[in-house]
């Protein structure tokens, strides 16, 4: 299971990744890669960056056997409490980690795509706390559905930018900017929400948030003496599961991301671009990508506002072509349920995003009992967020 | 020498700098693409860059972007631009797409290549494929026998000019950080920009984004081998699509006279 050291130095996790933007951008992101090469081997910056993420976000998170799961299902899971982290998510883990980068790299201006608002709110989070000011683009569809979100963002100092074109979500978004980075990428710094986007973004991503699976490892040794045999995370853009899965990837450890099947795979609204395995090229990487036999970019759905988005980060992509992780799908009435089960099972309302990990458990249980698992889930953030509108779907109205 | 090189060379012997118009196949519509070639051809066209539609158009203002919108909504199909836009290369100037990696890279590089050579087609324009990752694409559009025209920006680094002094074609100058659209006034980086690429580069050069109309063509003339004119036309036509190939031939008819009658660079 051993794999090479990626990415290489062209931004490659084997035929994956790169560096596909505009000329005009590429000063920026190899003055991008070398800026953080030399941070993360500095001390100072560790250091800060440690110290924010203890005083300021709350670091670590707890790691707690989930004692009632445990028993319906019949055997030991364990969640990692993103949830608990300041703004309620994993996505601050990567925001502070690159708003303290923009800070060193002299950057003025802070700009980022959100879709639902998580990363926005976490981004703008991150800029408030240095005195910066943050632009956030939002799809003008996902402004319409997530007006507390775009207040949240506001009330941090934010201005968020709604997006007319294309679909007008998360996708549409990023092109959005990426077109500001183009164009004021001298005094800009581009806070990319995943592991998605030109290398070196994939990278950093992913290294910012192993901090979810560092204290994860050293978690369940201390508590079960053990590692667990699974770690099931969701997978949207993949960030939180990369996060929770990259420290673990020398061990004997089965890595399973849960991808949106949205109403299933076969109607063709979903997200699961793994599941779909068509490798293509869209903001700054190739990947998988949701699209049409010319190529053109089909709009994703899932009823996690996180987890729809039409592709995945390059280095998911390799672990599966590798098959160093296992890629599934969950329905949203799936997720759901399973939003709804540990509410009730464990007090801990989780982000739709996350039920997706819990529902794979559940569809898997007895499997999973009969081999004697021993499961962590990486609860990727608290579900508040999406309480008004799970809600209305019950009501009846399917809302988007 | 290749027809691009030729049709720079003509519009050198002339005293001018090349015009080198752009538009969307699919907008209006896909069955008007060979009016209105033949519109900018008669209205003096040098180089013919045709837009192939891609669904995220990251390098593109506002204007491109809804050509490219609509375009699609109408179902406009790459293998359909490629049998529209071959009946029509024999009489038209040397003509070049203009598209994103993805409906490429979808479509198969080598197969691409060769289709768009079959059709015609003298070379190929991809924004966001930038020089390091094109190598195998500019494998097979030589092996094809067509000219993947290398991009220049203002913060291009001289490593990049020297990677690109083995390209073909000619040089496309981005004459502003940002993406295309028309702007009132010519940015001043055009001009270092221009020279510092010749200065590396034995190539033309032509230079686009932002150029509205005459005046700025001409200013972006005096130092550049080529003009290029996307947004600007393709808002007249936006603006008036019953009459498309009237509204092009004037825009482009316009812009020509005024190179035409711009005093010589020298």
């Amino acid at each position: 299971m051993a794999t090479k050291k990626v990415p290489d130095r062209f931004g490659r996790f084997g035929p994956f990744g790169g560096r596909y933007v505009p000329e005009t951008l590429m000063p920026a992101v190899d003055a991008l890669e070398h800026a953080y090469q030399e941070a993360r081997r500095d001390s100072g910056f560790r250091r800060d960056l440690g110290e924010l993420l203890k005083d300021y976000v709350g670091r670590p998170t707890p790691l707690r056997r989930a004692d009632q799961m445990s028993q319906a299902v019949g055997f030991d899971v364990y969640l990692k409490r993103e949830d608990l982290n300041h703004t309620g998510a994993h996505k601050i883990n990567n925001t502070i980690g690159q708003v303290l980068l923009a800070r060193r790299m002299g950057k003025t201006r802070i700009i980022a795509e959100t879709g639902a608002g998580q990363h926005g709110v976490a981004t703008a989070t991150a800029a408030a706390l240095f005195g910066l000011k943050a632009e956030i683009y939002m799809g003008a569809e996902d402004v319409k559905r997530q007006a507390l979100n775009v207040y949240r963002m506001k009330l941090l100092g934010a201005q968020v930018h709604p997006v007319e074109s294309g679909t007008r979500t998360l996708k549409d978004a990023t092109n959005e900017a990426i077109r500001d980075w183009v164009t004021n990428v001298r005094d800009t710094f581009y806070v990319i929400g995943s592991v998605v986007g030109p290398h070196p973004y994939p990278m950093m991503v992913r290294d910012f948030q192993s901090v979810i699976g560092k204290e994860a490892r050293r978690q369940m040794l201390k508590v079960t003496g053990d590692l667990p045999t699974h770690i099931v995370a969701s997978v949207g853009g993949g960030s939180n599961s990369m996060g929770i899965f990259y420290p673990f990837r020398h061990d004997a450890v089965q890595l399973i991301g849960v991808e949106a099947a949205g109403e299933g795979v076969e109607t063709g609204r979903h997200a699961a671009s793994i599941q779909v395995a068509e490798p293509g090229i869209l903001h700054g990487s190739l990947s998988y990508l949701l699209q049409d036999e010319d190529g053109q970019i089909q709009p994703a759905h899932s009823i996690s506002a996180g987890l729809d988005y039409p592709g995945v980060g390059p280095e998911h992509a390799y672990f599966h072509h590798t098959g160093r992780a296992q890629y599934v799908a969950i329905r949203d009435d799936q997720a759901l349920e399973a939003f709804h089960q540990l509410s009730r099972w464990e007090g801990i309302i989780p982000a739709l995003e996350s039920a997706h990990a819990v529902a794979w458990v559940i569809q898997e249980a007895h499997r999973l009992k009969r081999e004697g698992a021993r499961v962590l889930i990486n609860l990727s953030g608290r579900g508040d967020k999406d309480v008004d509108q799970v809600f209305l779907y019950e009501q009846g109205g399917h809302h988007e | 020498m290749n027809k691009i090189a030729e049709a720079f060379a003509r519009a050198n012997a002339q005293g001018r700098p090349a015009l080198i118009p752009y538009v969307t196949a699919g907008f209006p519509q896909l069955e008007r693409l060979p009016g209105l070639v033949r519109a900018l051809t008669e209205a003096g066209a040098d180089i013919i860059e045709v837009g192939i539609p891609f669904s995220d158009p990251l390098a593109d203002g506002p204007v491109l972007q809804k050509a490219a919108t609509e375009a699609l909504a109408q179902g406009t199909r790459v293998r359909a631009i490629l049998d529209a836009v071959s009946g029509l290369t024999g009489e038209a100037p040397p003509m070049v797409f203009l598209t994103y990696i993805n409906p490429v890279f979808h479509y198969g590089i080598e197969q691409f290549s060769h289709d768009a050579k079959a059709a015609g087609m003298a070379g190929l324009i991809i924004p966001d494929l930038p020089w390091i990752e094109g190598r195998d694409m500019r494998r097979a559009a030589e092996r094809s026998g067509l000219a993947l025209i290398p991009l220049v920006a203002p913060t291009s680094t001289d490593a990049h000019l020297t990677a690109i002094k083995k390209a073909q074609g000619f040089v496309y100058g981005v004459s502003v950080t940002g993406v295309t659209g028309v702007r009132q006034t010519v940015d001043q980086g055009v001009e270092p920009l221009v020279q510092r690429v010749k200065a590396m580069v034995d190539l033309p050069v032509a230079v686009g984004f932002g150029i509205a109309g005459p005046r700025q063509a001409v200013e972006v003339g005096r130092v550049a081998d080529g003009v290029i004119v996307g947004s600007a036309l393709v808002q007249a036509i936006a603006e008036r699509p019953n009459a498309a190939e009237q509204v092009a031939y004037d825009c482009v008819h316009e812009l020509r006279l005024a190179l035409d009658n711009m005093v010589t660079k020298a």
